[in-house]
């Protein structure tokens, strides 16, 4: 059921990705380029509304949290190296299948690039993990767990913020 | 296939992305599940070296952490490039393209350069999402909506690698 359940949401949410056109290689290096803010306007919105329903459904006792560690050497270094790839990509894991879907046959090579960078991230594994993942380990940490405050103090300044950014991106017609 | 007269416009992102959020919230309450992307290139590239190597892969830490199989995740990337692709061909922007508009504007149009910066960019993706524990899915998406540290952190490096490199390849263009 898990696997359906898996396919249904997937192929819904690549519907809204390509009819979104935030698949498209261009996209993707129009925000990096400051130039389209298409992908961002998207993924914003998906975050606000995203968190206000499931920390909704979370007051409700419906869903539970499942957070990431945080482990800055790792969150930040990988970060910075996923940044730099998808720079050259103009894909991330999950647009790069949709973006294969349209026909995009570059995506095919961006996709088998990834599989090698899994497989090599898997070779140096057992020497970062005595490394880079051992710096600032600070564990399954939330930004309301840091600040002390419930967390509809953060969501609602949050939104907010999100908004004033979109209100900016459509004055400069990004 | 592709005619500029025919193109549907594209769906404002605004609704798209907020579509997109209540899908999130459905599939975390009904499956369970939060959007993430990466660790099933890890299940592949862990499946695929075990076809060769199989008492190798079978002793590899992290191929025991994330183990070669079908799960939840793999069908939800699966059903993105499915979704895609009904969606371009209902939408009539299918197209079957080598070299992306822009890319070709700046470097020329030959298919297996584009390749290989395709190729060494997904090397080093997907390398530095897997140290990071996750991609623009699983801490861009989940991450932050769920007001992770890791999440925000992450993200914010994402941008400013991306941002690095678009600057080395486009310059102010």
């Amino acid at each position: 059921m898990d696997l359906w359940y898996g396919l249904a949401t997937g192929a819904l949410f690549g519907v809204l990705l390509q009819r979104c056109e935030v698949l498209r290689y261009d996209r993707q290096l129009g925000a990096l380029r400051l130039r389209d803010m298409t992908i961002v306007k998207f993924m914003l919105t998906t975050v606000v509304v995203g968190m206000i329903g499931v920390y909704g459904l979370l007051d409700l006792g419906l869903v539970k949290l499942s957070v990431k560690p945080a482990v800055l050497g790792g969150n930040i270094i990988g970060g910075l190296i996923f940044g730099l790839g998808w720079g050259l990509v103009g894909y991330c894991p999950g647009t790069a299948a949709g973006a294969l879907g349209e026909g995009r046959l570059d995506a095919f090579w961006a996709i088998l690039g990834m599989i090698v960078g899994a497989a090599l991230y898997a070779e140096a594994y057992p020497r970062l993990l005595e490394t880079v993942l051992t710096w600032g380990d600070l564990g399954k940490l939330t930004l309301p767990q840091v600040l002390g405050m419930n967390h509809w103090l953060v969501i609602g300044p949050f939104a907010v913020l999100v908004i004033l950014i979109f209100r900016l991106f459509e004055r400069l017609r990004l | 296939m592709f005619d500029p007269q025919t193109r549907r416009k594209p769906m404002n992102p605004y609704l798209g992305g907020a579509l997109a959020g209540l899908l999130v919230v459905l599939s975390v309450y009904g499956a369970g599940k939060f959007f993430g992307a990466s660790t099933t290139f890890v299940r592949v590239a862990g499946y695929l070296e075990s076809t060769v190597l199989a008492e190798r892969v079978a002793a590899m830490p992290y191929f025991l952490k994330e183990l070669p199989k079908l799960d939840w995740q793999m069908m939800f990337v699966a059903g993105i490039f499915l979704g895609a692709f009904l969606s371009s061909l209902l939408g009539n922007s299918f197209r079957l393209l080598p070299v992306p508009d822009t890319f070709a504007a700046r470097f020329g149009r030959s298919a297996g350069q584009r390749g290989i910066v395709a190729f060494l960019g997904g090397i080093l993706a997907m390398f530095g999402a897997r140290l990071a524990d996750g991609c623009p899915s699983g801490h861009g998406l989940s991450g932050t909506l769920q007001l992770s540290v890791s999440g925000f952190v992450a993200l914010a490096c994402f941008f400013v690698g991306g941002l690095i490199m678009a600057k080395l390849l486009y310059g102010g263009r």
